[in-house]
């Protein structure tokens, strides 16, 4: 049976790196006793997937990761277990059965949507003038950057990747193109925007909180994002 | 959400911030306003060493089981935060509540090895305590050191109000009770020390005065306090079913040294090897029971989730039920994804059996710790390996399938010749030769590979070698490449590999190990001079050590190549470690003589711990 599961992390976890936190929910599963699949062979290893690695010093309100179980109870009941064996700063939101032929969160990733809010010392004095020209450079018709790769750096629009951005309260809010293709770090926008101030982005200015990410169920040219956890159903 | 101590600006600029966040999976959640005593627990090196050490796991659970104390952690920080925190005088804190751990009654430091000296003054100075005991003040919290290194505390001696002298489940409790009963009657620092100073296993260090001869031996080493006892005796658990295990152990975020249940079978040994420090002091071997070891392997696979369970001893083959217990671990946790690894066992039929079952043999090697490359000076340190068993063990693993050996030894033991040196080279040659030998060429994975390593012998306090004089730096090496010239001769050298360990390291840790209260100056100017975290060979500078000897007017030859004679008086004779000197008298002799002392099993020598009435002395006697 495939699992997916909503959790948070917040606080401190923000400074735990993703394989790290891949190791301390495999511990997880062990304290819960969830009758996880393990691989075969001589060194088995639980089958768990996570949707889309979150960056250390970023919170999230919207992880995922899949597994596989031999056998589960209620997702009530599941997710009761597993919060019991975990750390403050991380906590099951959803605990969902998937379809055997689903794929898992990791391969169809396609947006998520994050929070950005500047650090006390960081705020600009003219906070409305700062979104004001923010929201302008979004609705540009092109943004161009050069993007750091493995192989090298290439030129790339942000224009389309970015799919809304917004001001709330004194937070920006941004849905970005998210997953192994276009995975745009919501950095990624802030420091083209400083850079076409002709200023550097302050690396500690933002908090920034990842809120959900998303599937795309759209056809051929359109987009419909589904939340990932809204792919699965709960088990009574 | 738990306040962190450091700024996120600090920590998402240093290597893994998580070495100083705490909130790990069982870390205990106290209200430090509710509780009569903080203490903060620290192991001087980087967290994930720290992490992975099972006393303080032991020592963090039994304080915290008590209501009335609330044991929260601190390791060093690394050269990248260490420097932060000078730079923006932010003061060392405790992982748990994040508070300045000036603000604790108690700091308590364990010496697990003598280069962790230096970040022992790294953590007094960065929580801006005094350095020496004796320019603190009611406001400090009282520093107690602990661990193998505090049998020979005296280098340290100036920087620790309090030693402990042993093992820490026995009194702690009753040191806690009368610090907490001083401090409701008011009665300050100093009428503390003199009452723990009374409890055993306690040594105050400001309430005893050492005159030295002038050749800078020690003439007399006596007490100054009516309330400090002539010999400290060391404590122990005199049944080790009669203690708690730990119940939660902290379980961390990132990969430490040790990431795995670790079930302490037994305390001592029975072999009586002359080298070994901790074969010596831990005596006498004392077991837990296989009901004890199964309920406690349960219990902390379940509140860790860790995925692999480790057997912890000095010599694991010794266990009486050996084969129960790990009959056990493999029929309960064999093959539901928990791994099983047995480190310190013999090599013989049995252990190879087990090892087929729970590694795979293709990817694992063999260990063997020969120690010493003939017979002879086998029979010297009193290594009861001989080079029969170590073939025969060879072969039948070859024929099992494995195909990888590791060898570890000792250069510059007492009574060491060339010969000596040059066996190691040929115990490797005759351990690939056998490979040759046992497995034939269609069943071969390839070529054997032997990887020979060798340290530099140390001579410590308590073990017979402690009048044994050390080799110099030079003299070490030049037996180093008289070993690798030998290698080079061997027929089967390309299926040989041989390194050998630093060693300037291994004479710095030489001198501190037999070192006295003189040299607490020397380290202090070390680490003034930048000396830290000297056990990490990329950090460790000798010349700040050597530069710190010269200002001091110290010479290093005094504590490593000096002749001692019998009746010198050292430095730790104050303490009793339960094996008289009387004992390690004899088996000096009995080295010098290469005469092999046979285990505790086989027959009593007298070593003394028999006086702590229990344990492998009373076997079979009930």
């Amino acid at each position: 049976m495939k699992i997916r599961i909503k959790f948070t992390k917040q606080g401190p976890m923000k400074f735990i790196g993703h394989l790290d936190v891949m190791r301390y929910f495999q511990k997880v599963m062990r304290r819960a006793e969830v009758d996880i699949r393990y691989s075969e062979g001589f060194s088995p290893h639980q089958i768990m997937s996570f949707a889309a690695p979150l960056g250390v010093g970023l919170t999230s309100n919207g992880e995922y990761m899949d597994i596989e179980v031999l056998s589960t109870m209620n997702s009530k009941t599941m997710i009761e277990r597993l919060n019991q064996v975990m750390v403050e700063g991380t906590e099951i939101l959803s605990y969902r059965l998937l379809d055997d032929s689903d794929k898992n969160a990791m391969s169809i990733v396609a947006a998520a949507d994050y929070l950005l809010t500047f650090r006390e010392n960081y705020k600009p004095r003219d906070l409305d003038g700062f979104f004001k020209e923010f929201l302008e450079f979004c609705n540009r018709p092109q943004i161009l950057i050069t993007k750091e790769t493995k192989k090298g750096t290439r030129e790339l629009d942000l224009k389309p990747l970015i799919y809304q951005a917004q001001r709330q309260g004194e937070s920006v809010f941004l849905q970005v193109c998210t997953g192994s293709r276009d995975n745009i770090k919501p950095e990624l926008v802030m420091e083209a925007f400083y850079r076409s101030r002709g200023e550097v982005y302050p690396p500690f200015a933002m908090r920034i909180e990842r809120e959900e990410v998303y599937a795309d169920l759209g056809e051929e040219g359109s987009r419909r994002l589904v939340a990932l956890e809204n792919l699965g159903q709960d088990i009574e | 959400m738990r306040k962190l101590a450091l700024p996120d600006e600090i920590l998402l600029s240093i290597q893994q911030p998580a070495r100083y966040i705490g909130g790990e999976v069982n870390m205990c959640v106290k209200d430090p306003e509710s509780v009569a005593i903080r203490f903060a627990m620290c192991f001087p090196d980087v967290y994930e060493i720290g992490m992975s050490h099972l006393g303080i796991q032991i020592l963090y659970d039994m304080f915290n089981k008590r209501e009335d104390v609330y044991c929260e952690r601190v390791y060093s920080p690394w050269n990248d935060l260490d420097q932060v925190m000078r730079e923006q005088g932010i003061p060392l804190f405790a992982l748990e509540s994040q508070d300045p751990i000036k603000d604790f009654d108690f700091l308590g430091i364990t010496l697990q090895y003598e280069m962790s000296y230096t970040n022992v003054l790294q953590i007094l100075d960065l929580s801006r305590i005094p350095l020496h005991s004796c320019e603190r003040g009611e406001e400090d919290p009282i520093v107690i050191g602990g661990g193998p290194c505090a049998y020979n505390p005296e280098p340290l001696a100036d920087f620790f109000d309090l030693f402990y002298i042993g093992e820490g489940e026995t009194v702690y409790d009753g040191l806690l009770d009368l610090y907490k009963e001083n401090k409701q009657k008011g009665g300050g620092r100093r009428k503390f020390l003199e009452l723990a100073a009374s409890v055993p296993g306690i040594y105050v260090p400001a309430f005893y005065d050492v005159a030295y001869e002038a050749d800078g031996t020690i003439a007399s080493f006596k007490p100054n306090h009516p309330a400090a006892k002539e010999t400290i005796t060391k404590e122990l658990m005199v049944s080790m079913d009669d203690y708690g295990y730990i119940e939660k152990p902290l379980v961390p975020f990132i990969k430490v040294t040790q990431d795995r249940v670790v079930l302490e079978i037994q305390r001592g040994c029975i072999r009586g090897c002359r080298f070994c420090q901790a074969g010596n002091v831990y005596r006498p071997l004392r077991e837990r029971s296989l009901e004890y070891l199964k309920h406690y392997a349960y219990s902390l696979l379940k509140t860790t989730g860790h995925e692999e369970i480790s057997l912890s001893s000095l010599s694991s083959s010794d266990y009486t039920d050996l084969e129960g217990l790990v009959n056990f671990l493999i029929d309960n946790f064999q093959g539901k994804g928990v791994n099983i690894s047995l480190p310190s066992l013999r090599i013989d039929a049995f252990s190879l059996d087990v090892m087929s079952k729970i590694q795979d043999v293709k990817k694992s090697s063999l260990t063997f710790a020969p120690e010493a490359g003939s017979q002879r000076l086998r029979d010297v340190i009193n290594k009861g390996l001989t080079e029969e068993v170590i073939l025969e063990g060879a072969r039948e693993a070859f024929k099992g399938g494995w195909n990888r050996v590791k060898l570890y030894f000792m250069l510059g033991l007492p009574t060491e010749q060339k010969e000596d040196m040059e066996g190691i080279a040929l115990l490797s040659e005759k351990i690939a030769e056998s490979y040759y030998d046992t497995v034939p060429k269609e069943r071969r994975h390839g070529k054997v590979q032997i990887v020979a390593s060798s340290s530099f012998f140390v001579p410590k306090p308590f073990t017979p070698f402690q009048w044994a004089t050390m080799c110099t730096k030079e003299e070490f090496l030049e037996r180093a490449y008289i070993v690798k010239d030998k290698f080079r001769q061997m027929k089967n050298a390309k299926s040989l590999k041989y390194n050998w360990h630093e060693a300037d390291l291994s004479v710095l840790e030489g001198v501190l190990a037999r070192g006295d209260r003189k040299l607490s100056a020397v380290i202090e100017a070390a680490y003034r001079n930048g000396a830290l975290f000297d056990s990490w060979g990329e950090n460790f500078r000798n010349e700040l050590w050597m530069k710190a000897f010269e200002d001091c007017q110290i010479d290093p030859d005094f504590y490593t190549v000096r002749e001692r004679s019998l009746d010198e008086i050292f430095p730790w004779d104050f303490i009793d470690a339960g094996v008289s000197k009387e004992f390690l008298k004899r088996e000096w002799k009995q080295a010098i003589s290469e005469t092999v002392t046979p285990n505790c099993r086989q027959r009593c020598s007298g070593c003394g711990a028999k006086m702590f009435g229990g344990g492998v002395c009373y076997e079979d006697k009930n």
